[in-house]
């Protein structure tokens, strides 16, 4: 008998910790992500990029590429038949630099040929001659104009203020900060991949690709072909991670170029090397705080001052910025602030959206401010929090009110009393390994001091300022299954799972299909902002009780009941008698209905120029305490727990919600302490795996969990969005705890050993 | 058949000798790095780990050293017996990459990347190693510190194989320091290997990934030898403060994206201090 | 794990065009497999996945750094990105394809679909692998031994903790149906 058997048997309902559809085909390596797609006669594709942070484009000399035997094609921006630039929010980016390169890494042409190896010659034989100009690569010189624009349109991708009450009032304790915060890149695994085949008859193109926003990438991608979208058919390729580098187009152009021009299959397959320059990354921001409080520690005002450094492209930076300025405050009462924010253009890398989205940013400089404040008031950082702490009805500094579930009190106290870690510095049994420095052996017990801190934010959910945001569902219901089709892009974060939840759960089904995710149906939108369980679960939640009504409606008309006392219950439908029960096996076999709904949330408004206006749909709360292990004399630092209380209104399936908390918190780890781009000059100094470092089973904790139910009425099921929130306030704790440790303010991510000696 | 897979020595030095500009490839851990970058493009290639000659170690008691074949993997030498006889090669080699690595990457090929963040040339050379070297016209022996040229360079000809090193087996404490911002899986930012020989009343001290190639610290080690008290294997707080400043004095560091000049120095230091401590009760 | 940033000062410059003219055997999952037309610098990783389809190994670094691609080699748990393929000649390798049967998962697949340890499923083959050469050299490993001997695999998704929660799962149930056995 195996242990496995020992588990609850769930029917797979909202509520269960199901497992996985697709788990088996992972765990046996048989599940298809997008670059292990083949096809007969296919050419691999590949991408010369910019060695310059910026350069004007002189020449392209393409003879010597062509000369090498198993060079099947060349493109450059003067096969680009449609529109030239891309992206999400403007369209400013090159397909393929002609002119000016902008970073390190831009695209300049693409080689189809019948090798990787003979690509990559084929890139080393394409001559290029530039002229360097000298980048601009500190955010303030874009901001105050001494540097030429680098781009047609300005060096300043936008500016917000936000006013708020009284800008004049001031406290009896004032802290000020300055926080800096590193690129950090989200690293999925799964590299950037793509399979674009010629349509039958050259009518368009299929692509095959690891994306979270299939249909965004296809509105792109059309404009760039020069073709009407539905010439341009997407299929999700397995992903293998997202975490908000593939909301940006990265290769989808290329390789579907690529593909029209040779006639044949073209798979293109970043390098790791190339998934680091080809994507956009997580803001480096610096952020200037001056929180006033009264003396027993209210937050009378916050002044701010953010800059965000977005790259060379804009990509998503515009929004970065709002969510940034608009968490400022974080999850505590403030009447009076005034925010400056700015994202600018610079020759470094492109940076957007990354999971915390801005608001990562906004949470590691608000939570230093609290320590301070603390500090400042000689009160207990988890009591300064709690005297702060929001609650639903209480206004953003946007005037914008809390109308969601907020138990950030809750959060706080539950966090608070989690079990602190029994092991002593070391562990019981010593092994050197445990200590910071790890198999290094670079200390001894003495040596070691323990830290804890504390950081609770706040994530807006969902898409804001105005944006038509809304995803589609289809339900098809026949012989007692249910089949479903969305465009929601599986990443990993389990969508598929709750999806059969929730149709099993509506329709009293046991058997759900999903049909392949592709456009053939209307938009999910993104797999971002924590929006899918929301918004893509409310559509496949609406388009099912739509389906059950029809069904009841049927069963009306067939046995003369009141469809309108109808219910489910387990795998039956019953009337509100109970004379009536018929399963839903019977009740749909021969039968089949089928709809579509499109869900939208409520819709949001654009900031004024004060800043003011509901922006944002819905919030959600956590809350996280951090113990580390820090050697202050060589600065390393080993994480020992943390423990988090966090608001997810309702976890339609506890063991992926874990999931979740437990890789969030891995990423915020990750930002406190070890992951950074690094870039001098507008160059990347640590583009591998060997320089960027991603935390080991040996850098991450144990988590301690405890899960805060309480469903939010304005959610379609209760559930709030609970990807991000993991990743947000993590890093500050971490970052606390290495404060509280050593007694010294850090004010920058991660934390080098520098930062820890100096 | 450019990829030539030979399983005695003699096989594989007639081999090398026939094609000089082979690859020598014995776990691939640093050659199929640069191979997959495109940085190598290999056209021969001799694999070394199958050599039999080179995958063993042994132990001459009389001697007292234990020769270690070029083909010994890392993870072969985390276990004992020879973890026992060599225990700073042992913590060396447990952190080196990952397991995957351990497994496969080897000393030989250590020597033969010589790279100053080599994790095994600090002990080979706080050991005062000898490196074996053979080729088709004879073999040849030298010190670790006449092998190790510069970064990536050695002693090595084309034609000469990396046959294996030879170690003393020494009485008294020895250890092994790294520096590096993850606690596991991470290249050194600075590295240091302390060698007690209490009959012989020397300590040894190299430090790596802080100079070109490893460096031994023989100012520490001439005040060491005078300062710490070998019959009662103690020392006191001043001279374990005086060993680390003499060891950083030796580093010779850079600034790069991994660390500065000046952390690297100061890593030095409190290692070499804290392993001279592990070796000598405080007073 | 070498170090990408120093480059090797004898290594000269690539000219040409490929030289795709290799052929050999491996022995891969217990059948002797042809590779032909190959080029020498060719992984293990690359040959397996491009050359004889199986696509299970993923590759995610090239560098060793991420253990995605981990299969066994002559009985050892190496990583096929830094295994040039020609040079595991005569040698048995065992890939995630090798583990079991489509459709009937080990007890260490089984154990990581059932705790929650997969989501992308990127990093899951490797961590198969890896997790089946730990419970076989040590049953019944410790958290940190776990945390120690997993290290080398990289997880963007999990945190890990699902992952350690599914080795344990199968080192207990492994233990109880050795000691059923033993009572029966």
């Amino acid at each position: 008998m195996s242990i496995l058997s020992g588990v609850r048997r769930h029917d797979g309902r909202l509520g269960d910790s199901i497992t996985r559809p697709d788990g088996t085909a992972k765990v046996q390596g048989s599940f298809m992500f997008s670059g292990d797609l083949e096809a007969e006669h296919c050419l691999w594709g590949a991408t010369l990029r910019s060695p310059h942070p910026h350069a004007r484009i002189i020449s392209i000399d393409l003879s010597a590429a062509w000369k090498i035997s198993g060079v099947e094609a060349i493109i450059t921006a003067e096969d680009v038949p449609g529109q030239l630039t891309y992206g999400l929010i403007s369209q400013d980016q090159p397909v393929f630099a002609s002119e000016v390169v902008r970073y390190v890494g831009e695209p300049i042409a693409a080689v189809a040929a019948d090798h990787p190896e003979t690509c990559r010659r084929a890139l080393q034989a394409i001559v290029v001659v530039y002229e360097v100009l000298e980048p601009l690569t500190d955010p303030e010189r874009a901001l105050d104009g001494s540097h030429p624009p680098i781009h047609p349109d300005g060096n300043l991708i936008r500016h917000q203020r936000i006013v708020s009450g009284d800008i004049t009032a001031t406290g009896d304790v004032v802290v000020e900060g300055t926080y800096v915060i590193g690129m950090q890149d989200q690293a999925f695994l799964g590299l950037e991949a793509a399979l674009a085949m010629p349509g039958p008859g050259g009518a368009g193109v299929d692509l095959y690709v690891a994306t979270q926003w299939l249909h965004e990438d296809q509105k792109q991608i059309a404009a760039c072909l020069g073709l009407a979208p539905e010439q341009v058919r997407l299929t999700l390729g397995g992903v293998g991670g997202a975490f908000g580098a593939r909301e940006d187009i990265s290769l989808q152009v290329h390789t579907c170029l690529l593909a029209l021009r040779t006639g044949r299959p073209v798979r293109i397959q970043y390098s790791r090397e190339e998934s680091f320059l080809g994507h956009v990354h997580r803001h480096p921001a610096t952020i200037w705080m001056r929180h006033h409080a009264t003396a027993d520690g209210h937050i009378v005002k916050i002044e701010a001052r953010m800059v965000f450094d977005g790259g060379a492209y804009a990509s998503t930076s515009s929004a970065v910025l709002i969510n940034g300025v608009t968490h400022t405050q974080g999850p505590y009462k403030c009447a009076n602030a005034l925010v400056d924010g700015y994202a600018v253009r610079t020759n470094n890398l492109p940076c957007g959206a990354m999971r915390g989205f801005g608001v990562v940013q906004a949470c590691f400089a608000h939570e230093g401010q609290m320590d301070r404040l603390a500090a400042a008031c000689g009160l207990d950082p988890v009591e300064i929090r709690l005297r702060n702490a929001m609650e639903t009805g209480d206004k953003l500094i946007t005037g914008q009110p809390i109308l969601n579930v907020a138990p950030v009190a809750r959060c706080i106290r539950e966090t608070a009393a989690l079990p602190l870690p029994d092991e002593p510095v070391g562990g019981h049994d010593h092994d050197p390994m445990r200590l910071p420095g790890g198999a290094g052996r670079t200390a001894d017990r003495r040596h070691i001091r323990r830290g804890i801190g504390f950081a609770v934010s706040i994530k807006n959910l969902m898409y804001s300022e105005g944006f038509d945001d809304y995803a589609t569902a289809r339900c098809r219901l026949a012989d007692g299954v249910a089949t479903l089709k969305f465009a929601t892009a599986e990443v990993g974060q389990g969508f598929i799972t709750i999806a059969g939840q929730i149709a099993r759960s509506v329709l009293g089904v046991d058997d759900v299909l999903l049909d392949p995710i592709d456009t053939d149906v209307g938009s999910a939108g993104s797999t971002s902002a924590s929006r899918q369980t929301w918004m893509s679960g409310g559509a496949v939640n609406a388009v099912c009780m739509k389906v059950r009504g029809l069904m009841f409606d049927s069963l009306a008309a067939i046995y003369g009941v009141d469809a309108s006392t109808l219910s489910i219950e387990g795998r039956d439908i019953v009337d509100a008698t109970g004379v009536f029960r018929i399963t839903v096996v019977d009740a749909t076999a021969g039968l089949s209905f089928d709809e579509t709904v499109e869900f939208r949330h409520a819709p949001t408004e654009d900031l004024d120029e004060n800043g003011q206006g509901n922006c944002h749909t819905a919030f959600a709360f956590v809350a996280h305490r951090a113990v580390v292990d820090v050697d202050p004399e060589l600065g390393l630092v080993k994480v020992i727990q943390v423990a988090t209380a966090q608001d997810v209104g309702r976890a339609l399936n506890p063991l992926s919600v874990i999931g979740q908390i437990e890789g969030g918190i891995a990423q915020g780890l990750g930002l406190a302490v070890m992951e950074e781009i690094i870039m001098s000059n507008g160059r990347v100094r640590n583009p591998s795996f060997t320089d960027y470092l991603l935390p080991t089973f040996l850098d991450m904790p144990d988590v301690v969990i405890s899960l805060i139910e309480e469903p939010d009425p304005i959610a379609p099921l209760g559930a709030k969005g609970v990807g991000e929130p993991p990743t947000v306030s993590s890093t500050p704790a971490i970052v606390a705890a290495i404060r509280d440790a050593i007694g010294k303010h850090i004010d920058r991510v991660p934390v080098r050993p520098i930062d820890i000696i100096g | 058949m450019p990829v030539l897979v030979p399983t005695s020595l003699d096989q594989a030095v007639s081999m090398l000798s026939a094609t000089p500009d082979a690859l020598v490839l014995a776990g691939g851990t640093d050659a199929m790095v640069e191979v997959n970058a495109g940085h190598r493009k290999p056209h021969h290639v001799l694999v070394v780990n199958r050599v039999a000659e080179l995958r063993s170690w042994t132990f001459d008691p009389e001697a007292s050293t234990v020769r270690i074949g070029s083909a010994v993997t890392y993870a072969e030498l985390m276990e004992p017996p020879i973890a026992d006889l060599v225990p700073a090669l042992a913590e060396a080699s447990r952190t080196v990459g990952s397991p995957q690595i351990r497994h496969a990457g080897t000393l030989g090929g250590n020597l033969g990347t010589c790279s100053p963040a080599g994790d095994g040339l600090p002990v080979l050379a706080a050991l005062d190693a000898i490196v074996h070297l053979a080729s088709a016209t004879g073999e040849r022996s030298m010190p670790i510190g006449e092998f190790m040229v510069g970064v990536k360079r050695n002693a090595r000809r084309p034609d000469e194989l990396i046959t294996a090193v030879t170690v003393p087996v020494v009485s008294g404490y020895q250890g092994y320091s790294k520096v590096g911002v993850r606690n596991a899986m991470v290249i050194a930012l600075a590295t240091a290997c302390i060698v007690v020989d209490t009959p012989g009343r020397t300590v040894r001290l190299a430090i790596g990934s802080v100079g070109t190639t490893i460096i031994r610290c023989t100012d520490a080690e001439a005040f060491a030898a005078s300062a710490v008290d070998f019959d009662s294997g103690t020392a006191s707080g001043d001279t374990v403060t005086r060993f680390g400043e003499l060891a950083a004095a030796a580093s010779r560091p850079i600034d790069d994206h991994r660390a500065t000049a000046d952390y690297r120095r100061h890593a030095i230091g409190v290692m070499a201090g804290r392993l001279l401590r592990r070796g000598f009760a405080n007073v | 794990m070498s170090d990408p940033t120093v480059p090797d000062p004898t290594v000269p410059e690539p000219t040409g065009s490929v030289g795709f003219d290799e052929l050999y055997q491996l022995n891969v999952n217990g059948e002797t497999r042809d590779v032909r037309d190959a080029w020498v610098g060719e992984s293990l990783l690359y040959v397996l996945r491009e050359r004889l389809g199986l696509m299970g190994s993923k590759g995610a670094c090239e560098q060793g750094e991420c253990g995605s691609c981990s299969v066994m080699v002559d009985g050892e748990l190496v990583c096929s990105c830094l295994v040039m393929a020609a040079s595991a000649i005569d040698q048995p390798i065992v890939t995630i394809e090798g583990v079991a049967p489509i459709g009937s998962p080990s007890d260490v697949q089984q154990a990581f679909v059932d705790a929650g340890a997969v989501q992308c499923g990127f990093c899951t083959p490797g961590l198969i692998m890896a997790t089946h050469a730990l419970l076989e050299r040590s049953a019944e490993p410790s958290e940190f031994e776990i945390r120690e001997e997993l290290s080398g695999n990289v997880c963007r998704c999990t945190g890990y903790g699902r992952i350690i929660e599914a080795v344990q799962r199968v080192s207990v149930s492994r233990r109880a149906d050795a000691e059923s056995g033993i009572a029966s």
